[in-house]
């Protein structure tokens, strides 16, 4: 591994301060540091913030506010979260191992890295690790990989779970450090999709930090669900997921609020989906219909057309789940 | 600085560590392990070559070190502490055999660096036993129910199961399974874990 200073921040101030890369759980940026994917010089050890508001978590009559620092576990076994808002503990409770779960915070979590294999082996040509380097990907062993929201020069998916639910329950993000201070930015405009500029990934400026995630509440986060496919029964990325959240009037859909993971380059509203299904009825073929506007738009590779028909039933089985559960 | 502080009682053996990535024989009392760290003036720009002072408590010890900042807390367990009970597997958060407790609760002691484990309880299977080496309720039903074969991810395991049942997730098979999920064992050993884990979640309430 690369030689890096370290120094350990007691405040958001000083962290932006110290000027390096901020490290939570670590346990992305560990693993990555060990590949020499990622070459910081300082890291900056941002943990004493979690005994601070950082690392609460806030729930009021508007919402919820999860503190950056406030760890995965700890917020899949808050009971609010649990009873008021579903899809976050579900999505949350399928991300990872316990252990990883125990270490990674909130706001490491939706900002984790790509799990494509070409981006993790420094071997291999990469626009997202080396700009202009070419995407090994496309042309590649492909099967992981994203077929909405690609570009010429990176398929990459994104990996994360918890993020669907924040993107699909219009979640804001906290930040501080930034150019004006502090700032308030919608869950859907943090990360970038890859263009012709896959290297950056979101829309973060170098040294800004993320403070908290702020959940707005609504009359969908009870009836909410979050479902996952994976090639074993647990512990693993998703090859697709779906995280839905619904205002019912009886059988009518007032309002869907659906996301996609496992097939995109970045977390993935699916706004065709919801505009397809509000005010109908819903129902396997309202909810297929549903499906098909979502993955209207998919470029599959050749090894990994399979998401395109798994990610229609994943959102279907996932819509009709959600409707009938108990609240 | 303080940072030479023991540092003559302990050269030896961090000698040791350095040739050779030799265990670092305990030695008894609260600072067990300690190296000269390189002088450092208020004036010098910060080097990464500088060792890092950090104090680190490890089953309820106090050890004071001087360690690279590069060194997983893994590392910085085995091979400057000389508890070589954690296991490394895969060494990049995939396996579990590294599992250690952290403030009591299941983390990965390779993907941390040890600098950052300042300030928080870490316990190793070695801090199971009791004062004259009873066995943990967890250890002693990994040993009656067969829970292991080559015994290579076996550490790791018992913190997770211990961890397990503190979190009340060993009501069921399957929440044990689920919960355990991230500590694999090759020897396939899995239905004799889930038993022990059973076992000692009742025993465990009586300790």
């Amino acid at each position: 591994m690369r030689p890096f200073l370290y120094e350990r921040a007691d405040s958001p101030e000083r962290a932006v301060k110290a000027g390096g890369q901020f490290i939570a759980g670590g346990t992305t940026m560990t693993d990555l540091m060990k590949l020499d994917v990622m070459r910081p010089e300082k890291l900056v050890d941002i943990n004493p913030l979690a005994k601070s508001r950082a690392g609460q978590i806030e729930v009021t009559d508007s919402g919820i506010r999860f503190g950056a620092l406030v760890r995965m576990a700890q917020a899949e076994a808050h009971p609010a979260v649990r009873s008021s808002y579903p899809v976050i503990a579900d999505s949350l409770k399928l991300a990872a191992s316990q252990q990883i779960r125990t270490m990674a915070s909130l706001a490491g979590n939706v900002l984790q890295r790509t799990r494509c294999e070409y981006f993790r082996e420094v071997s291999w040509p990469c626009n997202k690790r080396v700009p202009g380097s070419g995407c090994s990907a496309i042309g590649g062993v492909n099967r992981q990989h994203a077929v909405l929201g690609i570009s010429g020069d990176c398929i990459a998916s994104y990996p994360g779970d918890f993020a669907q639910a924040l993107i699909a329950l219009d979640a804001i993000v906290e930040t501080t450090g930034g150019p004006k201070g502090l700032r308030l930015i919608p869950f859907a405009e943090l990360h970038r999709p890859p263009g012709n500029t896959p290297h950056i990934e979101t829309v973060l400026e170098p040294g800004e930090l993320i403070t908290a995630i702020q959940v707005p509440a609504g009359p969908w986060t009870r009836r909410s669900r979050y479902l996952k496919i994976r090639d074993r029964d647990s512990y693993a990325f998703a090859l697709s997921s779906a995280a839905v959240a619904l205002d019912m009037d009886g059988d009518t859909v007032r309002q869907a609020k659906i996301a996609l993971g496992g097939i995109a380059s970045v977390p993935w509203r699916a706004t065709e989906a919801e505009a397809a299904l509000r005010g109908k009825r819903l129902d396997e073929a309202s909810a297929t219909a549903a499906a098909e506007a979502a993955l209207a738009g998919a470029k599959p590779q050749e090894h990994n057309a399979f998401k395109v028909p798994l990610a229609k039933q994943t959102l279907i089985r996932a819509l009709l789940e959600t409707q009938r559960m108990e609240i | 600085m303080t940072n030479d502080e023991k540092g003559t009682l302990n050269r030896r053996g961090f000698l040791g560590v350095s040739a050779g990535g030799a265990a670092l024989p305990l030695v008894a009392g609260a600072v067990v392990a300690s190296a000269p760290a390189q002088a450092q003036t208020a004036a010098a720009a910060p080097d990464a070559r500088t060792s890092v002072n950090v104090t680190l408590t490890i089953n309820g010890r106090n050890h004071r070190l001087a360690i690279d900042s590069r060194t997983s807390l893994l590392d910085t367990l085995r091979d400057h502490v000389g508890l070589t009970g954690t296991k490394k597997g895969c060494d990049h958060g995939q396996c579990g055999a590294c599992t250690v407790l952290i403030n009591g609760t299941p983390a990965l002691s390779c993907m941390t660096f040890g600098v950052m484990a300042e300030g928080v309880e870490v316990t190793t299977v070695e801090g199971l036993a009791g004062p004259s080496g009873e066995l943990h309720p967890m250890q002693q039903a990994f040993i009656d129910h067969d829970a292991f074969q080559c015994g290579y991810c076996t550490p790791g395991q018992i913190l997770s199961a211990i961890g397990c049942v503190n979190e009340g997730h060993a009501e069921t098979d399957a929440g044990i399974r689920e919960y355990m999920s991230g500590n694999l064992c090759r020897c396939a050993a899995y239905p004799n874990i889930v038993a022990a884990v059973k076992q000692a979640k009742s025993d465990m309430r009586g300790a």
